[in-house]
């Protein structure tokens, strides 16, 4: 089934975006510097938008205690996959470039108010924050970071799913990167699932939705089967706030929401219950 | 599809319409044919009983197993009642109960794999098609006790995956595995659903290319003429292949085996280990 769909991503590049933003999920105009100092957050409607994996790492951890973790475990290309649009190893070779990271997550040891934790942080502009092998390996290797440390994990996702140029081999990433938490878990050791938007097929149905704790940014969008394709299946339309944050905790499947602006001091309190 | 010629190798387009056919064995036939006992156990305790996935106690040439599969039905009526093989959260969740009443029982764990995916419904993610996909995929992973898989004929996406995590994976040689259909990745990749012959292709869905990439251990041959032209031959090659894997490995002790299930899935499908 086609649970990999991309997200729909608004526009914001505008003539003016230098001066405005506007909100992808309300379209309001906010003046730039409000709208970073609001760290992307819409005074508006409240919708967190996406942050780079850099940014969500300054806000989430204390200063300069990142250390980054298998840096060079780039993509591979498995099935020398080519499409319409010509080869997947060109087009990830052109995200590296242009984005300056070499997968879709970041992962790395870092300190949460005093306490050490392995966090990876996902980043929506590889290639959607789709899972491939190197996504999988970097979450999989930060897995078995925190057992031998036995230090807490936290993973932050955002990602349109699998990455289908890699066919078969981005599906795996689902049970390896699972594998690895199973581990964690059966050690006793924490792990905490933070969902941003948008958070769907397959890493929804994979590591992000089996956190000890399950948290998320408010109306973020998660799911696993595309609207669209619900859509088609059940010729119904669905509900306006179908497969927000707002309603997987209404239907059991976030133990919070979280505001931007509180994750950090959240997180920490979290796992001082966990006792760390 | 009286126009393929089995005598020629077939092409990945091919091969999924064989998968999909009509008259190919389903999980009943599989029942039928290679259990002397089968007790069906019904339900997830928490909401009800899907019929897209069914398992239960079986036997297999004298060996008590936990068998577990989706269902797909052989009419208009059936496919109603199994979705077409399409499991809703309760079948997922069924499917984690009798996976770890199997542990409990220190029986193994046989899984027959056979679906278009996970289903996309509106109730189905109310219901956490995500989570109890999720659940089951860290489940399967720790599970103290044998795991095989069979990929029957379609191994679709995340709705296959929810069954298939284990020691040994088997495939017959005209099913297909994939991330997503053909048909789904054609109108996405190639923004257009009639491009899905060139997608089954680039994909690599085929249990030739599934044995190469390492995703599945072994193939098990069809007859001439694919499954469905032979279906007691091909669940009496299921049977053999499936008996031969349990010998292997329920000499093993637990704690072994769930090292090196690790050990499997920590290579497969890596960009660098
Ligand atoms: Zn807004």
């Amino acid at each position: 089934m086609s649970w990999f769909e991309k997200p729909a991503t608004p526009s914001v590049r505008t003539p003016m975006e230098a001066i405005w933003a506007v909100c992808p999920a309300c379209k309001s105009y906010v003046p730039r510097e409000e709208w970073t100092a609001a760290q992307r957050v819409c005074s508006r409607c409240n919708f967190h938008d996406r942050l780079t994996s850099r940014e969500r790492i300054d806000l989430i951890t204390d200063a300069g205690s990142f250390q980054e973790l298998n840096a060079k475990v780039t993509f591979a290309d498995p099935l020398k996959f080519e499409d319409a649009s010509g080869p997947y190893a060109a087009k990830a070779t052109a995200t590296v470039a242009k984005t300056g990271l070499n997968e879709a997550i970041v992962t790395g040891n870092a300190k949460i108010e005093g306490i050490g934790v392995v966090l990876g942080v996902m980043d929506f502009r590889f290639l959607g924050g789709s899972l491939g092998s190197g996504t999988g390996d970097r979450i999989l290797l930060a897995a078995e970071e925190a057992l031998a440390k036995r230090r807490p994990y936290i993973v932050f996702s955002a990602s349109g799913g699998a990455r289908m140029h890699e066919g078969i081999v981005s599906l795996m990433q689902m049970a390896r990167t699972c594998a690895a938490i199973a581990r964690l878990q059966g050690a006793g050791i924490p792990y905490i699932s933070v969902l941003t938007d948008p958070t769907t097929g397959g890493v929804s149905a994979s590591y992000a939705m089996v956190g000890d704790i399950n948290l998320a940014e408010p109306k973020a969008l998660i799911g696993f089967a595309g609207r669209r394709v619900i859509e088609q299946t059940i010729k119904q339309k669905l509900p306006d706030d179908f497969q927000t944050a707002e309603y997987l905790q209404e239907h059991g499947f976030l133990d919070h929401i979280v505001e931007r602006k509180e994750m950090k001091a959240f997180l920490a309190k979290t796992l001082r219950y966990a006792g760390c | 599809m009286s126009d393929i010629d089995f005598t020629k190798p077939l092409t990945p387009w091919q091969i999924v319409q064989v998968a999909r056919m009509s008259g190919r064995p389903l999980i009943g036939d599989y029942i039928k044919g290679m259990c002397s006992d089968f007790i069906e156990l019904h339900g997830d305790r928490v909401f009800g009983d899907d019929r897209g996935m069914i398992g239960g106690f079986a036997t297999i040439g004298g060996e008590r197993v936990m068998l577990i599969g989706h269902q797909k039905g052989k009419s208009v009526e059936e496919n109603i009642k199994t979705n077409f093989g399409m499991a809703n959260p309760e079948g997922y969740r069924k499917a984690m109960r009798l996976m770890r009443l199997a542990e409990k029982y220190h029986l193994p764990v046989i899984a027959l794999v056979d679906t278009p995916g996970a289903y996309p419904g509106l109730e189905a993610e109310a219901r956490g098609q995500a989570e109890a996909i999720a659940k089951n995929l860290t489940v399967m992973a720790g599970l103290r006790t044998p795991y095989i898989i069979v990929v029957t004929g379609e191994g679709g996406s995340g709705g296959a995956l929810g069954i298939a995590v284990g020691d040994t994976v088997l495939m017959l040689q005209y099913a297909v595995y994939s991330v997503i259909s053909p048909e789904g990745c054609a109108s996405i990749l190639w923004r257009d659903g009639k491009k899905a012959p060139e997608a089954a292709k680039a994909m690599k869905i085929t249990a030739d290319s599934l044995l190469k990439l390492g995703i599945i251990d072994e193939i098990l041959p069809e007859p001439t003429g694919a499954a469905h032209s032979d279906p007691r031959a091909m669940v009496k090659t299921v049977k053999a292949a499936v008996l031969k894997c349990i010998k292997e490995l329920k000499v093993l002790p637990a704690d072994e085996l769930v090292v090196r299930r690790y050990a499997k899935l920590r290579r497969m499908g890596s960009a660098t280990l």
